[in-house]
């Protein structure tokens, strides 16, 4: 089975259309990993060709050259060279062109046919090429580059026929023979030569219209628009915002529903004892306490791509760039930011757009400091339990003051840290590059998103079911071990090794005004930041009666003093309170090293924070 | 191939110019740009992205903040740059 996959590899520019062309070609039958030791997303797919045979497919990350200035690049280089580790040498190397553009495109195959692999070049997008009058000369073309040149249209049904024959062709005659690698990375020279040759080939087998897309330049005097882009860019985050809050808020409410009534389904169905705590407090309501922010990761996924495959992407970049510059921050990490406000773990997987490494660590580091949904649960039961409901200035919340207040603390903090960061490790550097191509509008196909979409609702899934729920499990453990001696009135939790650990770590917190319960709560919390709820609900449960943990927020607000309240809303901006972000955080830069950086930055910004505000709000006889 | 770039009034660097500026590339100069790139390795970068002599070349939009960055038409692409790295870009 194994020997009869033909390998193919896809290679092209950024923006060539080599991710809709894998979609078309593939469908679903993808499979999303890693490659090994290093952070490059490996996608391979399969298809079967119209005479039957098995091709698996990888789609390369995009690239100019074969140098590899990124990981990614380099990635593409060694799997096209057949260095990569565990990769087969691919049989056919399939390059893929924007037909409406094809000057990079064309340098980029000259430079390839130099590692002597069996090549195909298609032309992609060809009917928009046609529509805005650009004709190509196909066989003139395919003798010009010494290969079989195909046009192709990823998005429409059939746009891949004549490719797929093709294919199907080379397989069974081996038409082209693999030559000689003579690939070294090109010299400045060299690559000038090629561009030179690419622009005469281009000269003779291409005519190119008079007016070039002047929908693109149209639009994009609005909104590349110093002032108006910006304000464009800011009325499309709203949306997304709203989108994330408002649209999840009723799908997450009926997964949490869910999983709390199989919890409940369970407790009545199973004996009480070990087994049932296990899988209601440990499996599902762990489990269930991540799938919950599915929705939000769906949404957000949905905004990134919609904006990606549009073109807005690289816009928004353009736009932010001195603006996050400022802080010491890449355009790109624009993005990667903006997703870390649902979650961090989206976010921190989407840095992977930045190809500094410095940039790119910076922006893991703060990507945690954004106010990520789960906060949200513990913002809203602290502040509707201890601020009063009241008007300020006549028109303002009091309550929604202090909740956008929190979000504006996160920001800045994240700004002065990644000003610091620069400003102590990398000082001496100017900044790195930024130079990006801004394509052409087009249209997104829905399609292809939805594809982008499930890929990555797997990944999460998969992760959710993995990592996490090991995470889960060892909480439940310290959470439910020791377990309470027969007779005791006091919540089994007390007698947990979450306990032993939370009076052991309170006298560390007591400055902060945490009493012990609150140290205990943090312990669970780890899983999820959002758990501590229901964590300071199963600790003051029984000590208050059955019916006072349904009201956890009046039970606080009877046992904690206003700083206390403050202090803990300070730590959570602050703390490192979420096992899965770090975990992520681990293998995105491939160790323990910049995981425990972020963990140690984060504890001791959340514990000053805390302290100071303690304190002044003692000191305001809030104590 | 050196070009003095005090010789004439119409030798411009990329990085300098305004919107609306248009004209054609005459040289690259990796080491005018202070980038924390190597001069090589920022003529490779803007050669890949079209920047070859005699390319047409066109500053369509400027940012917000010190008109920083670029968005240049170079022949029938649109590529953003930092004014810093266009400084590596002779055009007349």
């Amino acid at each position: 089975m194994e020997a009869a996959l033909y390998n193919i590899v896809l290679v092209g520019t950024p923006n060539s259309g080599k991710t809709s062309l894998f979609n078309a070609l593939t469908g679903s039958r993808q499979k999303v990993a890693n490659y090994p030791g290093v952070t490059v997303e490996r996608k391979q797919g399969f298809f079967v060709t119209p005479r039957g045979r098995q091709v698996s497919l990888i789609d390369l990350p995009g690239t100019y050259s074969l140098r590899g200035r990124s990981p990614d690049e380099e990635i593409t280089r060694d799997v096209v060279l057949g260095r990569a580790k565990g990769e087969t040498l691919p049989e056919l190397v399939l390059c893929v062109a924007d037909a409406t553009n094809l000057r990079l495109a064309i340098r980029l195959v000259l430079e390839m046919k130099h590692t002597g692999r069996p090549m195909v070049l298609a032309l992609n997008m060809f009917d928009i090429a046609k529509r805005r009058g650009v004709t190509v000369d196909v066989p003139a073309l395919s003798a010009a580059l010494g290969i079989p040149v195909v046009t192709s249209i990823a998005v429409r049904k059939g746009g891949t026929d004549e490719l797929l024959q093709l294919t199907d062709t080379i397989a069974a005659e081996a038409t082209q023979i693999a030559r000689e690698n003579d690939w070294r990375p090109h010299s400045v020279a060299e690559l000038r030569a090629t561009q030179r040759e690419a622009d005469r080939i281009i000269k003779e087998t291409v005519s190119l219209p008079a007016r070039p897309d002047t929908w693109t330049a149209r639009v994009d005097s609005v909104v590349l628009h110093p002032v108006f882009g910006l304000i464009i860019l800011a009325a499309i985050l709203f949306v997304m915002f709203q989108a994330v809050f408002a649209w999840a808020q009723p799908v997450m409410e009926l997964i949490a529903g869910g999983f709390e009534l199989l919890g409940q389904w369970v407790q009545a169905t199973l004996p009480a004892g070990l087994l049932q705590s296990f899988i209601q407090n440990g499996v599902i309501s762990g489990v269930g306490s991540v799938i919950v922010f599915l929705p939000q990761i769906i949404i957000i996924f949905l905004f990134i791509l919609l904006l990606e495959d549009f073109g807005y992407m690289a816009r928004a970049a353009f736009l932010m760039d001195r603006i996050m510059g400022g802080a010491g921050l890449h355009g790109r990490a624009f993005i990667p930011l903006l997703s870390s406000f649902a979650c961090a773990i989206p976010g921190i997987m989407a840095t992977r757009v930045i190809d500094n490494r410095r940039d790119r660590l910076t922006t893991i580091l703060i990507a945690p400091l954004m106010t990520c949904s789960a906060r949200i649960p513990v913002y809203t039961l602290i502040i509707s339990a201890f601020i009063p409901a009241k008007q300020v200035w006549g028109w303002i919340n009091l309550q929604g003051l202090v909740m956008f207040g929190l979000y504006v603390v996160g920001i800045t903090s994240a700004m002065a840290v990644s000003a610091l960061i620069k400003f102590f490790m990398w000082r001496d550097d100017a900044p790195a590059p930024f130079m990006l191509e801004l394509p052409d509008y087009k249209l997104p196909r829905l399609k292809s998103i939805a594809i982008g979409i499930y890929t990555r609702a797997m990944m999460f899934l998969q992760r959710a079911g993995t990592t996490i729920f090991a995470m889960m499990v060892l909480i439940w453990f310290l959470a439910s071990f020791p377990q309470a001696p027969v007779g005791a009135t006091d919540p089994g939790i007390d007698y947990s090794l979450a306990a032993i650990i939370g009076r052991f770590i309170e006298p560390v917190l007591a400055p902060l005004g945490f009493n012990w319960q609150i140290a205990v709560a943090l312990i669970p919390g780890m899983a999820a930041r959002e758990v501590a709820v229901a964590a300071l609900g199963t600790v003051y449960s029984i000590e208050g009666g059955k019916e006072a943990a349904e009201q956890i927020g009046q039970v606080l607000a009877t046992k904690w003093s206003l700083a206390t309240a403050l202090s803990l809303l300070a730590w959570y901006i602050f703390a490192p309170q979420c096992a899965s972000t770090l975990a992520v955080i681990k293998r995105e830069t491939g160790g323990w090293r910049w995981m425990w950086i972020t963990f140690f930055y984060m504890l001791a910004l959340a514990y000053a924070a805390s302290l100071v505000t303690y304190n002044i709000a003692r000191s305001f006889g809030a104590g | 191939m050196t070009i003095d770039l005090h010789e004439s009034d119409s030798v411009r660097l990329l990085g300098n110019a305004r919107r609306g500026f248009s004209g054609t590339v005459q040289a690259l100069k990796g080491g005018n740009a202070e980038s924390s790139l190597s001069a090589a390795e920022l003529e490779s970068r803007l050669i890949e992205l079209g920047f070859v002599e005699g390319a047409r070349v066109e500053v369509l939009h400027e940012g917000l903040i010190g008109r920083d960055p670029i968005a240049v038409r170079v022949e029938n692409i649109t590529v953003a740059v930092r004014r810093r790295e266009a400084m590596a870009v002779v055009v007349i």
